[in-house]
């Protein structure tokens, strides 16, 4: 039988297998390097759920909010997050890295243009574009999972209520979490036995 | 050599990885303070520049912390050896400002890993799924109103959100293309 020579990439569902060091970097440079307008976080669900499928939107998402909660860049916590899930942490290393490398070359090359000639890179106009589809990814992002997690009312009251609080009355993050967490924690929390009704 | 600037690139930076708790951005107050005011590595004019460069910039944009890095470094040496100076303090703030957080997330993950049955585990994938959502939607909306400008690049936003619900076109494609329309003067 030969059966075990398994090829990565897309077997069904959320597959936590090994993945290469190199696999991991090349995935991460691709989210970073395609978000040139923005939208990283929409960006990285692209490449992990979507295309990889080395989780599942579940798991995503809550690694997401995870990341934002603890210190550090959001997308530098998510790279470490799922690159120790995949391949521990050199699998954390090269998706730091992966992420990282080239956006450090390029942000060096403008700062390089900055501080020696003393003018913005004029790619003003470009971003202004892409910026606008970037923003459009990342409303897709919240349509997409919005239709897999919001059913029944009080997912809906929890995902509306912190869209109030956080986009619309700009609260910060920590407030809106200390008051709405417990909510849905206590919601979330698995039952002993299905209740009926 | 003035050993001193990198001693201080480390030591801000790897402080302000723990403290920018909600994502990075929310130390930027305290890094402007620290790199304008009290160590005079640039003008208060260049942190704003610098700033809007790394947001132009693809990748995560706490990596202004790579220009404030190498605008230090850039005067710690003699002025022939500037750029190697500038390097090694842009690569040192970098690595200063993942780090901390970053062993911080794998000591999280790792618990998290081996947490795959427990109750508590359960009720965050479930119970904070729609709140990541409501999260994602709201900076969605506010970048759209730093984002678009005038209501053909709402429509922009408009068209290519029903394209990335809608469709499988590769998103780059979508982005790229809406880079161009700008390019172009339509937006």
């Amino acid at each position: 039988m030969s059966e075990s020579a398994t090829v990565q990439g897309s077997g069904g569902g959320a597959t936590g297998g090994k993945v290469s060091l190199l696999t991991l970097a090349l995935a991460f440079n691709h989210i970073a390097v395609a978000s040139f307008g923005g939208g990283l976080s929409a960006w990285s669900r692209e490449v992990v759920v979507v295309q990889k499928k080395w989780m599942t939107d579940e798991e995503f998402l809550s690694a997401v909010t995870m990341c934002r909660i603890l210190p550090g860049a959001n997308q530098v916590n998510l790279a470490v997050f799922v690159g120790n899930k995949m391949a521990g942490v050199p699998g954390a290393l090269a998706a730091i890295v992966g992420l990282t490398f080239v956006p450090v070359l390029i942000v060096l090359a403008m700062g390089y243009g900055y501080f020696t000639f003393h003018h913005v890179p004029a790619l003003q106009d470009i971003l202004r574009g892409a910026a606008a589809a970037a923003v459009a990814l990342t409303f897709a992002m919240a349509i997409k999972t919005g239709k897999k997690c919001l059913g029944g009312p009080m997912p809906v009251v929890l995902f509306a209520a912190i869209f109030l609080l956080n986009g619309v009355l700009r609260w910060h993050l920590l407030p809106c979490l200390a008051l709405l967490a417990p909510v849905s924690l206590l919601w979330g929390w698995p039952r002993g036995q299905k209740r009926k009704s | 050599m003035n050993l001193r600037t990198y001693i201080q690139i480390l030591t801000l930076f790897s402080g302000l990885s723990l403290m920018s708790i909600g994502g990075g951005n929310t130390v930027l107050p305290e890094m402007h303070l620290k790199a304008v005011n009290d160590y005079n590595w640039m003008a208060d004019s260049q942190f704003a520049d610098i700033f809007a460069i790394s947001q132009a910039a693809p990748g995560p944009s706490i990596l202004i912390v790579t220009l404030v890095g190498y605008k230090a470094g850039l005067g710690a040496v003699p002025a022939e050896w500037a750029q190697v100076g500038g390097v090694a303090g842009a690569i040192l703030a970098t690595a200063a400002m993942m780090i901390p957080a970053g062993i911080l997330v794998y000591l999280v993950a790792r618990v998290w890993e081996s947490a795959k049955e427990s109750s508590f585990r359960k009720a965050v994938e479930k119970g904070f799924a729609p709140l990541t959502v409501g999260l994602v939607l709201a900076s969605a909306y506010v970048m759209s109103r730093t984002a678009d400008h005038d209501w053909r690049a709402y429509l922009l936003t408009g068209v290519c959100t029903l394209i990335f619900v809608f469709t499988k076109v590769n998103p780059l494609v979508v982005v790229g293309v809406a880079g161009v329309l700008g390019w172009l003067g339509v937006v």
